[in-house]
């Protein structure tokens, strides 16, 4: 049997859908040149009282957890031994690889003073009592996990069976860093909003937060392999692989149970459960983000919805959704900085924020299409 | 190949060792910062402020600020709504019904100032990544570097009292807040918008002397007469006026609140009048740091987890011979 399980799937790089993502990143770099020369202000609906957009809340926090895939599959294969996972590792991998190194590159465009950022790596400067240094920190290390880990595939496709060996040889190492730094980071990113104290809305603020955060960014990352595999398929004309999808969701639904345990515990546990029920914005959110975090039981309960796999796509959907609401509910719609203020982002925040989903897309695209990536069709293989 | 088999099985006793020890002893949840003795602040009277704004016109020139247009008449009036990275210091108005009697909420009005209150164990300094907020340890004034700020507006997200602000207008904007004229003191000064408040309302001096004049004032009966000093507290010269006292709320704000802020208010109109919210003792700072000690605190716990993590991860790679981890 062939080590190559992983195969590119060839065709050409410039297709409608590349070339779209690249014009909508180049618009997206020239709002980033207006900003740069003229400042945040002039681009974006930042103010005295919205300090953080979507930059912060989109293209970092919720971008570095959709980049949770890599993370949440290869927890599977070489934590809890699940070898049958293995082919879905690399395409994992590389949209983490993608959307991490984005999200690092993202927080340049929002750092106000980014001519200084080196400064959260020197001591002397560095302050590791700050939530956000162990965010920086975690992410940066764990950008570099990321590119190690994917480098077999490109030592693979120029025939370098030496040096990838000798690289393999180590990769655990770097599989335990790749379990502990999301982890860190993934669950500081929830972390950093409890110094807000008062100011985030009783429904998020919780000391469990970090928990909250982890295990949200697990399950987002079974969420995108699901919605990812799919569009995938659908995309290059594959197979589904449902024989691994299908019990994957299992684990999915089993951590999402026990999420929405701890969830909803915390809230009765703080007293905070009647601010749920009152009319305003607040509350309207929440019920939006728990009932996408409940669709997932109906589209993929059951063994005979999990056969469809357009159900596979919609349970996964919803999770991302109720991850992605999460996260802008606790970082914009309930930090709560008084009356007078409000945010909604400006067409250039949106445009650097959809240029840049655009660009991770092109390259998922080229790269698939020239590096050994995704699984090896099953019938290539046998041919 | 033993060599490292061995290697690992050292590491994993490691953090085995440190897992429990960490285990053993208590977390170490992070109390309050305690106020130095020599801690500087402000103490401001509501009851005593005529909103004459003196105080705010003093801090734009002692700390060189351009005007600062938000209002809708642009470019012919420069009256700051609120704190801003060029307005350091406001006057703020509470006003009820008729706003006709002032220090009563009942158709009435009261005054308020915004800027820095200096905290004991300030937000902004526990949220900045790159240690451009600081608390000097003698004074207590937390300062603002910009040569160290990567401009992640962190603090200004955090701060409880809303009052650090990002300057979104400059390519090269930075964060302005009120740093207690801490570049007045070497020259012998003291807080501009103390010095200029012409009935005391705001007054200057150290934290403690403060305190006993602010408890000395809850003391005393409405009515009566008093004298009030004015500019600095602690060194004088006694510029001190009499007039009246106000019916106080019986509560000095920012004695406790959040462990304690330098810069305190008086008021006889419930604080929230004032815009300030009502506040747990425990400071966020304390809160945020206990999480991230008690998880990190001297790596134990991640370095643990990394431990385990790789044993796990090359005992399941090795049977794994198509995965990258044992690929031929
Ligand atoms: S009031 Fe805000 S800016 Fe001032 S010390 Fe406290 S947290 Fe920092
Ligand atoms: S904006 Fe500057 S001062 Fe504020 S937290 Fe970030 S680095 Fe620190
Ligand atoms: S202490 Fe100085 S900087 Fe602070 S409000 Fe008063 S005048 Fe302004």
């Amino acid at each position: 049997m062939s080590s190559h399980e992983h195969a590119p799937v060839g065709g050409r790089l410039l297709t409608p859908v590349t070339f779209f993502c690249v014009v909508l990143f180049i618009l997206a770099l020239a709002v980033l040149g207006v900003r740069f020369v003229h400042g945040l202000g002039s681009v974006t609906h930042l103010n005295d009282g919205y300090p953080w957009g979507i930059w912060v809340v989109a293209d970092v926090v919720i971008g570095s957890a959709l980049a949770c895939g890599g993370f949440a599959v290869a927890a599977l294969v070489y934590i809890f031994n699940k070898g049958e996972y293995h082919p879905l590792i690399r395409p994992a991998l590389l949209a983490s690889l993608l959307g991490y190194t984005l999200a690092g590159v993202g927080v340049l465009f929002d750092l106000g003073r980014y001519w200084n950022f080196y400064h959260i790596f020197m001591p002397g400067y560095a302050s590791p009592n700050s939530v956000m240094f162990e965010v920086a920190v975690c992410i940066s290390l764990y950008i570099a996990v990321l590119w190690i880990e994917f480098w077999p595939a490109v030592l693979e496709k120029f025939g370098l069976a030496d040096a990838k060996k000798k690289l393999v040889g180590t990769m655990y190492i770097f599989i335990g860093l790749g379990m502990v730094l999301p982890m860190m980071h993934q669950s500081s990113l929830g972390s950093l909003l409890i110094v807000f104290g008062h100011q985030i809305h009783p429904l998020w603020q919780s000391m469990l937060l970090p928990l909250i955060y982890l295990m949200t960014a697990v399950l987002i990352g079974y969420a995108i392999v699901l919605f990812e595999s799919c569009v995938a398929a659908a995309g290059y004309r594959r197979s589904i692989e449902t024989h691994l999808l299908n019990p994957l969701a299992k684990v999915m639904l089993g951590v999402l149970a026990a999420y929405l345990v701890i969830r909803v515990g915390d809230i009765v546990a703080r007293g905070a459960l009647a601010t749920a029920f009152q009319f305003n914005l607040q509350a309207l959110f929440f019920w939006l983000e728990m009932v996408c975090f409940a669709l997932p039981f109906y589209f993929v309960g059951s063994e005979a919805m999990r056969r469809n796999p357009a159900n596979l796509f919609l349970g996964g959907l919803y999770l991302l959704l109720g991850g992605i609401l999460l996260r802008i509910n606790s970082f914009l719609i309930g930090y709560m900085p008084g009356d007078n203020w409000s945010y909604f982002p400006s067409t250039g925040e949106l445009v650097v924020t959809v240029g840049l989903f655009a660009l991770k897309i092109a390259a998922y695209i080229i790269i698939t299409r020239r590096f050994p990536v995704l699984p090896r069709e099953q019938h290539a293989v046998a041919a | 190949m033993n060599a490292r088999r061995d290697f690992f099985r050292k590491t994993l006793a490691g953090a085995a060792v440190a897992t429990g020890a960490t285990a053993s002893a208590p977390v170490q949840a992070r109390d309050n910062l305690q106020l130095s003795p020599d801690a500087l602040g402000l103490l401001f009277d509501s009851t005593l402020c005529v909103g004459c704004k003196a105080c705010v016109a003093a801090c734009k020139s002692a700390n060189n600020l351009p005007p600062d247009y938000n209002t809708p008449a642009h470019g012919l009036w420069d009256v700051p709504l609120d704190t801003t990275a060029k307005t350091f210091n406001v006057i703020k108005v509470f006003q009820n019904g008729k706003a006709e009697h002032k220090d009563r909420v009942e158709d009435g009005y009261a005054f308020s100032k915004k800027s820095c209150l200096h905290c004991v164990d300030p937000s902004c300094v526990s949220a900045c990544p790159v240690s451009a907020m600081t608390k000097d340890p003698k004074t207590g004034i937390v300062g603002y570097d910009p040569d160290a700020c990567i401009g992640c507006r962190y603090c200004v997200a955090a701060c409880p009292f809303e009052v650090p602000k990002f300057d979104y207008d400059s390519p090269r904007g930075q964060i302005g807040k009120c740093e207690l004229c801490r570049h007045r003191i070497p020259d012998g000064q003291f807080a501009a918008c103390a010095e200029v408040c012409p009935t005391g309302a705001t007054l200057y001096g150290k934290v403690a002397d403060l305190k006993v004049e602010a408890k000395r004032r809850l003391s005393l009966k409405a009515g009566d007469m008093t004298r009030y000093p004015r500019g600095d507290l602690s060194n004088g010269p006694d510029r001190s006026w009499e007039g009246p006292v106000a019916p106080y709320v019986q509560h000095l704000y920012g004695d406790k609140e959040l462990g304690g802020t330098q810069m305190m208010y008086l008021s006889a109109v419930p604080f929230h009048n004032l815009g300030m919210p009502t506040l747990p003792e425990r400071s966020y700072a304390a809160k945020s740091e206990s999480l991230q000690h008690g998880l990190y605190g001297g790596l134990v716990l991640p370095i643990a987890l990394f431990g385990a993590m790789t044993w796990v991860a090359r005992r399941n790679s090795k049977n794994d011979e198509h995965g990258d981890g044992g690929e031929q």
